[in-house]
């Protein structure tokens, strides 16, 4: 399919020489939805599906909800989904249907269940992030400043680096949002809810639903509630030894992660950075050999045949690192993330319990409204027992998933670098025999 | 041919320490090794002397010199001959011994190396920096250590460029000075960067004095020799920046720019115009080459660095991670990338020293090459002047014949007689000039050859080897990763 992919590419890309890059990027993006069907909906070779199911494993396998993203439109900023779902449960109206979406319909629905009170005691998937196709543009910014430096050949190739790219970034975040609703589809309790079906099912434009302006008000304050929520969990005593361990790993480990997560970004940038110089050493290479007229002109010739193949290589191994090792963390770091959210609602039925429980002891010394306070402190314990079981639970699973998916990607991340570098070593050695041979 | 001469014995492959440091200037210490290796008809490089090497210095160059009529060994074989009785049998081919004495050769083959460079301590006033060579035989002795500041290798240049540009022949120019780095240095920073400027320049002086020496003409220059061999050296103060030599020297440069756009030169050899505008674009070829190259071994650092920041971060997430076997992979992975950084730090500096220099370096040569055919233009202009001039005379003359001055007829005749002869003279050096850079470049182009191939070859098996061992680090830790639970 990459095939095809690549002869479009050309034919677009010729087409498009002529035209200010500005209008490039923006015809080319539109370009790319024509190719992101013809490449998702012919056969996907197994290991782009490994790839596209690599953060989280174990998803999408219960056939009675599958859900998927089979193809996207990129407008200026705007990516609109195409999300489809088969099903065969009788709660939905059809059994394969399809709807357009935003990602700002995604938000919705990742507020509307974090609002929900009785998933309090659940782990929610953490919302995909934005699509952000902020670098690239800027590189082809950059490019289009550069041309006249460069040879046709070498702005040929920067360019066609920076499509692989834009799809990239247009790929990844596919993923992202499609992941998303699989964590969703395939939870026993999240599946069902009835914000989730609208979501899927409704087909009409979703924005009536989305938050007005008087609602992002107020996600303001829960901000603000949440690094509250902060000082509480440090603060509180906790009565269970399996959650003040959680809490401890998960308040350290986050940090940690993030940290981890920036720094492997910076890596694979660099990474791709060595890629792109090896493009300008291998055309300079090809001008030179032009020129040469000493035995040197087949040396030049082969050089810069190598350095050309060495690119490509090297930029795979930048962007396996990207989905393999700098992926996993950008999703976990998330993942925790919600699965701090989690111990702090905990904690905050925790402290209601503890302020029912003060209340009560207020009211039997007044002998006022002991009733009233008695079904207030058994509410909020049987609240508090409910969220803790169904936390402990929550967070087993979300360990066992976080190791398995660290152990599938480092396991491939590094046969993927044995494998490049394999491939490195033939090329380099080929040209070193026909160096020494001639 | 080379079978029939007699191998004179040559000196040991010495160890020549080179530490050089300069109160105003560089200092850095290196290792000079010549020696003398058998060569055969093929030219293949033989192994380098394994002992004696001050640990990591960049690897030793190979020189050899090709069967040429002129070549100044043939004179010196004969010469030795004569005076020492030692001789050994001939090796039909073989690499030279690391320090075992006299390798009888065919023909000789000076070996230079700098070994490595470490920052000398700075005594209060002069800073010792030395040179030790075994020399070939023409020199009076087998193996010579000397002391060479900075400031004597531009002063070698400047004599050496003031005596043979102006002829024809390509003098390999030295590297430049750089006021940022000696600073620093001074300052007496123990930091990377001054460690890195000192091997640097080490390394360039290094190559600078290997290509002198490959050059048959300029080895047998007196003041080459007495560089290699004298233990005192009259202090070049003409080098310095801000002296007046030197700011003659910006004068003269500037007045030779504008002469060469004044110049037309009516070409009739073809030849030359063509290498000319060969060489114009090689040089803007290899500038750009040269800037990627730039650009790409500070990419490299720039990987090296990232990943080590990624590798400490991940040793603290495996810290705080609790499943103990993710915990393992963690830590291991975090060790794996700590090794690959360094593996990319040195990649980076094979790239630098291999290719990003040896462009560099042909970058300058070949400005010192279009000087050459600069000088050329300027002969044949002198020349064209005087006949000109010679013309004039003429006229004078013919028309002081009508006039009937004796005395100023005799003059006039006399100054004919002598322009005629400075006519003749100037076309003489112009036809020597002409030939005498036909031969250069042909010599220049085939150590460029050489010497591409050369350093192309090592870049490349430097990069097979980063590639081989991030393989064996990765499959190392491939297990690590399948045994988390």
């Amino acid at each position: 399919m990459y095939l095809l992919w690549d002869s479009w590419c050309g034919v677009c890309f010729q087409k498009l020489a002529n035209i200010d890059l500005q209008h490039t990027i923006c015809t080319f993006l539109l370009y790319i939805y024509i190719f992101y069907i013809t490449i998702m909906t012919s056969t996907i070779d197994d290991s782009d599906k490994e790839k596209a199911l690599s953060v989280s494993v174990d998803l999408n396998n219960d056939t009675s909800l599958l859900i998927d993203i089979p193809d996207a439109l990129c407008e200026r900023d705007k990516v609109k989904f195409t999300v489809h779902t088969k099903t065969t449960l009788s709660s939905f109206q059809k059994p394969d249907f399809s709807v357009p979406r935003q990602h700002e319909d995604f938000i919705w629905l990742h507020d509307a269940l974090v609002e929900t009170e009785d998933y309090a005691g659940l782990i929610i998937p953490p919302a995909p992030p934005k699509p952000d196709f902020e670098s690239p543009r800027e590189k082809m910014h950059k490019l289009g400043e550069g041309e006249a430096t460069m040879t046709k050949e070498e702005y040929t190739k920067m360019k066609q680096e920076l499509e692989a790219e834009y799809l990239a970034v247009f790929k990844k975040t596919v993923q992202v949002h499609e992941v998303f609703l699989q964590r969703l589809s395939s939870h026993p309790v999240l599946s069902k809810d009835r914000n989730f079906q609208i979501f899927l099912e409704y087909d009409q434009d979703l924005s009536v639903r989305r938050k007005n302006a008087k609602e992002t008000f107020g996600s303001f304050f829960k901000n603000m509630v949440k690094s509250a929520d902060e000082v509480i969990i440090s603060g509180i005593k906790e009565v269970d030894d399996f959650f003040e361990q959680e809490k401890t790993f998960l308040l350290d480990y986050s940090s940690k992660i993030k940290d981890s997560t920036a720094r492997a970004e910076k890596m694979t940038r660099s990474h791709k950075n060595i890629a792109d110089d090896y493009i300008h050493i291998s055309s300079t290479l090809s001008s030179v050999s032009v020129d040469d007229n000493t035995a040197l002109k087949k040396h030049f010739e082969k050089l810069s045949d190598l350095f050309e193949k060495l690119r490509k290589v090297e930029g795979r191994v930048a962007s396996d690192q990207e989905l393999k090792l700098t992926e996993l963390l950008r999703y976990y770091m998330r993942d925790i993330q919600a699965a701090k959210d989690l111990l702090y609602r905990r904690a905050r039925t925790l402290a209601d319990y503890e302020n029912s429980n003060k209340a009560l002891g207020k009211a039997r010394l007044k002998s006022k409204d002991v009733a009233a306070a008695e079904e207030q402190q058994q509410q909020c314990l049987q609240r508090f027992n409910k969220l803790s079981e169904s936390g402990k639970r929550e967070l087993t699973s979300f360990k066992g998933r976080r190791v398995v998916a660290f152990r599938k990607n480092l396991i491939e991340m590094a046969e993927l670098e044995i494998k490049h570098a394999k491939n490195n070593m033939s090329l380099l050695q080929d040209c070193i025999e026909l160096f020494k041979s001639s | 041919m080379a079978a029939e001469m007699e191998p004179p014995p040559l000196g040991d492959a010495g160890q020549t320490d080179f530490r050089e440091i300069e109160d105003g200037e560089g200092f850095f210490v290196s290792t000079v090794t010549i020696l003398e290796s058998p060569e055969p008809s093929s030219p293949d490089p033989p192994s380098m002397p394994a002992e004696g090497i001050s640990t990591n210095g960049p690897k030793q160059e190979d020189i050899s010199l090709d069967d040429d009529p002129e070549d100044l060994f043939a004179e010196a074989t004969e010469e030795v001959s004569l005076d020492s009785p030692e001789r050994e049998p001939i090796l039909s081919d073989g690499p030279s011994p690391a320090i075992t004495p006299v390798t009888p050769t065919a023909m000789l083959t000076p070996r230079m190396g700098l070994g490595t460079a470490e920052m000398f301590e700075r005594s209060l006033d002069e800073v010792s920096s030395w040179v030790k060579l075994t020399s070939m035989t023409i020199f009076s002795k087998n193996e010579t250590t000397v002391r060479r500041r900075f400031s004597d290798f531009l002063g070698l240049h400047s004599k050496l460029a003031s005596r043979y540009l102006h002829i024809g022949y390509i003098v390999p120019p030295a590297p430049e000075k750089s006021i940022v780095g000696m600073t620093k240095v001074k300052v007496g920073k123990e930091d990377l960067s001054s460690a890195e400027f000192v091997e640097k320049r080490r390394s360039a002086l290094e190559r600078y004095l290997m290509r002198t020496v490959k050059h048959p003409i300029l080895l047998k220059d007196p003041d080459v020799m007495m560089f290699l061999e004298s233990s005192e050296l009259p202090r070049a103060v003409s080098t310095q920046a801000l002296s007046g030599a030197g700011i003659l020297r910006m004068v003269n440069k500037a007045a030779d720019a504008v002469n060469k756009m004044t110049i037309k030169m009516n070409e009739s050899d073809a030849w030359f115009e063509e290498k000319h505008q060969q060489f114009e674009n090689l040089d803007l070829q290899l500038r750009k080459l040269h800037a990627s190259v730039e650009c790409l071994v500070c990419h490299r650092k720039e990987l090296s660095v990232n990943t080590a920041s990624f590798a400490k971060s991940a040793a603290m997430l495996g810290n705080s991670e609790d499943h103990t076997a993710l915990s393992r992979a963690l830590s291991q992975l975090a060790e794996v990338e700590e090794k690959i950084d360094q593996l990319h730090q040195d990649q980076a500096y094979a790239d630098f020293y291999l290719f990003s220099e040896l462009l560099g370096d042909y970058v300058r040569l070949i400005t010192a090459v279009k000087g050459v055919f600069d000088h050329r233009m300027k002969t044949w202009s002198k020349w064209q002047d005087t006949q000109l001039l010679l013309q004039k005379k003429r006229e004078a003359e013919s028309k002081l014949q009508f006039a009937n001055k004796p005395d100023k007829l005799q003059q006039a005749q006399d100054e004919i007689k002598e322009l005629e002869g400075k006519v003749q003279q100037g076309e003489k050096d112009f036809e020597l000039i002409s030939k005498t850079i036909r031969k250069e470049v042909s010599r220049f182009e085939k150590e460029r050859v050489k010497d591409f191939k050369v350093v192309i070859i090592k870049y490349l098996e430097s990069l097979v080897q980063t590639q081989q061992q991030l393989i064996k680090y990765w499959e190392a830790f491939l297990p690590e990763a399948k045994a988390i639970a």
